[in-house]
């Protein structure tokens, strides 16, 4: 059968949302660098003898955890838009209120990432002694 | 807008228990993002200092609280468990109709299991709060 595609669109692969498997993709590699991350924070966290403010910033000023943290809170808040995009694709019908909702969403989760590493990198260099 | 064909038609679906794997998995997902609010609240009172921690952790201790960590710490466990067997079918593997029924309760009783473990240290941690 005659496909209904052109050449053109078949070749450059970005389908009729022009964004090709570039989300299905990214949900993948996020979820895969997930998978240690979330485990080592967890465990990091219940291994801590206590949550008193000396002993987490003892910890969080430790160079690896630093860095593992900045990439836990992005590589988290990447997946989290990620998977509440998809949700709200799907069960939010009205086009006004999606576009509103996905923007909401969006700036939410940058906020979140941005925030999140400026606190770590705060606590890291000794700015929260 | 122009009517487009539009997904999940989930009312169309017979109700099976591999669809409750699904729909679980988006619930925790969601569950978890809620709690990123969670993470970097506690991540900002950190780095505010000890007298705006001391303040934070007396708020983040309040009882109401040690719900939420309970149900993020049983969405964790799910989710985890869960997009581990996405990742496995996205490989192809394991998308036939008996062994997706197989892993549906494969992932319950591994998730299952995962939650008793965490759960059981959280609690001998004091089920501590920050």
């Amino acid at each position: 059968m005659k496909s209904l595609r052109s050449p053109l669109g078949r070749v450059v692969g970005l389908g009729s949302a022009g964004d090709g498997v570039h989300h299905w993709w990214m949900q993948r590699l996020t979820s895969i660098a997930l998978v240690p991350l979330t485990i080592w924070f967890v465990v990091s966290i219940l291994s801590l003898k206590t949550l008193d403010h000396v002993t987490v910033i003892a910890w969080m000023a430790q160079s690896w955890t630093a860095v593992l943290l900045i990439l836990l809170v992005l590589v988290a808040t990447w997946h989290s838009q990620l998977g509440v995009r998809v949700v709200v694709e799907d069960y939010v019908h009205s086009a006004g209120t999606k576009t509103l909702t996905l923007v909401i969403v969006t700036f939410a989760h940058t906020l979140l990432a941005a925030a999140g590493v400026f606190a770590i990198l705060k606590v890291a260099f000794g700015g929260a002694a | 807008m122009r009517a487009r064909p539009l997904s999940p038609h989930l009312s169309v679906y017979r109700f099976k228990y591999t669809l409750t794997t699904s729909i679980l998995n988006r619930l925790t997902g969601m569950v978890l993002s809620a709690g990123l609010l969670v993470l970097v609240y506690w991540l900002m009172a950190l780095s505010g200092g000890a007298r705006g921690y001391e303040q934070a952790r007396a708020l983040l201790g309040l009882a109401p609280f040690k719900l939420v960590y309970a149900a993020l710490l049983i969405a964790f466990c799910y989710h985890l468990v869960a997009g581990i067997r996405h990742l496995v079918w996205d490989t192809g593997r394991g998308l036939e109709k008996r062994q997706s029924q197989r892993s549906a309760w494969l992932i319950t009783v591994v998730s299952l299991v995962l939650m008793a473990l965490l759960g059981y240290w959280w609690l001998a941690a004091g089920g501590r709060a920050p």
